[in-house]
């Protein structure tokens, strides 16, 4: 049976800085379709094994490939509008329209304006915003889990491979939060993401990574998460214990 | 007498207008050059701070001996209103730029913008309100420095009140003073209306 290539790749990747090693010796390998949940304390060095991704950093030590090539010899703007990345806060542009921020990698792809305003359509109405409601707005005028989802258009606007996202629900309400981890669950697309949830790597995970102080713990599907003798795995799962006897 | 205010003050205008596009044209190219390079901040602002202590007559009579920038007339005085101007626009500059939200900065770097993209799409509009500031605020202090530079042969508003003083008539004295603090006031109004208008915070 043949495997399809992976989309991306860690071969014993290291990263230090100022001689503090973050990641040590990762490697992990995934395929189109996966979402793939990397989850850890913070300082786990997770949010740096996102940004060693897009090319946001570099490994010290061994490789990321993307596409089956290093991010060493991609170009570094190719490589980071071939991934769409969201943050906490969405870091959406506060100067431009809800429009402007989701269509800003389609026009800086040279898209047709009238695509780009097809497009941006298709995204707000797929995340229940009304365009002729908010396409206009600026970000200041939006709720928290508003602006959460229009981070999440924007990245996926110029249709990428691969979607990074660094706990981009993590300053919302919890009812708020799991509409949006719904909406995430129901996207056809590849996707790493970061978070210290544990409810929300089982809930969104095809697979679950677990880093502990730079190391991968553990890797498997979320099923096997929930049998893992590991000590921080072990450690995760009890608040899950803790949540249901509260 | 009031053909002479005409003439003066559209002098006094000139000096200003003149100093402020060459000290902007210096010192917006040369923060944005800074937000790159850390380690300089202290060096450049410090010596801007330096400049901008030296009393402004003083600063006038420095420049007058110097070969090729010096002597007297509106060279030299357009060369001391730059100096003085520097340091609002370039203090300024630098921190509208570096106050740009880093979330805000990552993004655009991950969504595949280009250096130059970055600054001119977002840095630049995002800092537009605080550099403005910085430009009124060096607008408004020029306007009041370049009364001075009549002592050096420059002209403006200054000849008004360096011969008032020199024959203690008060009504010369206001005949320069009172134009350029309306000038100055004027000047103060307007771009801060520009700062409200195109840079909304």
């Amino acid at each position: 049976m043949n495997t399809p290539a992976p989309l991306v790749e860690f071969a014993d990747v290291s990263y230090s800085v100022g001689g503090r090693e973050i990641l040590r010796d990762l490697s992990l390998s995934m395929q189109p379709g996966e979402k793939l949940i990397l989850l850890g304390r913070s300082g786990s060095g997770k949010t740096t094994a996102l940004k060693l991704v897009n090319g946001l950093l570099f490994p010290s030590r061994g490789q990321v490939l993307v596409e089956g090539k290093p991010t060493t010899e991609w170009d570094s703007v190719r490589l980071k509008r071939r991934t769409g990345y969201v943050i906490q806060e969405a870091g959406l542009f506060p100067h431009f329209t809800v429009a402007a921020n989701v269509g800003i990698v389609p026009k800086l792809e040279n898209w047709p304006a009238e695509r780009i305003d097809a497009r941006v359509s298709e995204l707000l109405t797929q995340v229940g915003l009304d365009p002729a409601e908010f396409a206009a707005r600026f970000p200041r005028q939006l709720s928290g889990g508003q602006r959460q989802r229009i981070g999440v258009v924007r990245a996926l606007a110029a249709n990428p491979a691969l979607l990074l996202l660094d706990e981009p629900f993590g300053a919302l309400d919890p009812v708020t939060r799991l509409e949006l981890q719904r909406q995430f669950q129901s996207l056809q697309t590849t996707a790493i993401f970061v978070t210290h949830d544990v409810r929300e790597a089982l809930l969104l995970g095809t697979r679950v990574g677990l880093l502990r102080a730079g190391a991968l713990e553990f890797l498997g599907s979320p099923a096997k998460f929930l049998q893992s003798q590991g000590q921080e795995a072990r450690a995760f799962l009890e608040v899950l214990g803790a949540a249901h006897v509260v | 007498m009031w053909f002479e205010l005409q003439d003066l003050t559209l002098e006094h205008i000139v000096l200003v207008v003149i100093a402020m596009l060459i000290a902007t044209g210096i010192a917006i190219p040369t923060a944005i050059w800074l937000t790159r390079r850390t380690a300089w901040h202290r060096w450049v602002l410090g010596l801007a701070n330096i400049l901008q202590t030296i009393p402004s007559l003083a600063l006038f009579g420095f420049l007058i001996p110097i070969p090729l920038i010096g002597g007297i007339g509106k060279r030299t005085a357009i060369i001391a209103l730059v100096l003085y101007a520097l340091l609002p626009v370039l203090r300024n500059t630098l921190v509208g730029i570096l106050g740009v939200d880093a979330g805000v900065r990552e993004s655009a770097v991950a969504m595949g913008m280009t250096a130059r993209q970055v600054l001119w799409q977002v840095e630049l509009p995002l800092a537009a309100r605080t550099i403005l500031t910085g430009v009124r605020v060096a607008t408004v202090t020029t306007i009041g420095t370049a009364t001075i530079a009549a002592a050096i042969g420059a002209g403006g508003l200054g000849v008004f009140i360096f011969r008032g003083i020199a024959s203690v008539d008060s009504g010369q004295i206001l005949m320069g003073a009172v134009p350029a603090a309306l000038m100055a006031i004027l000047a103060d109004e307007g771009l801060g209306w520009i700062e409200r208008r195109f840079a909304p915070a």
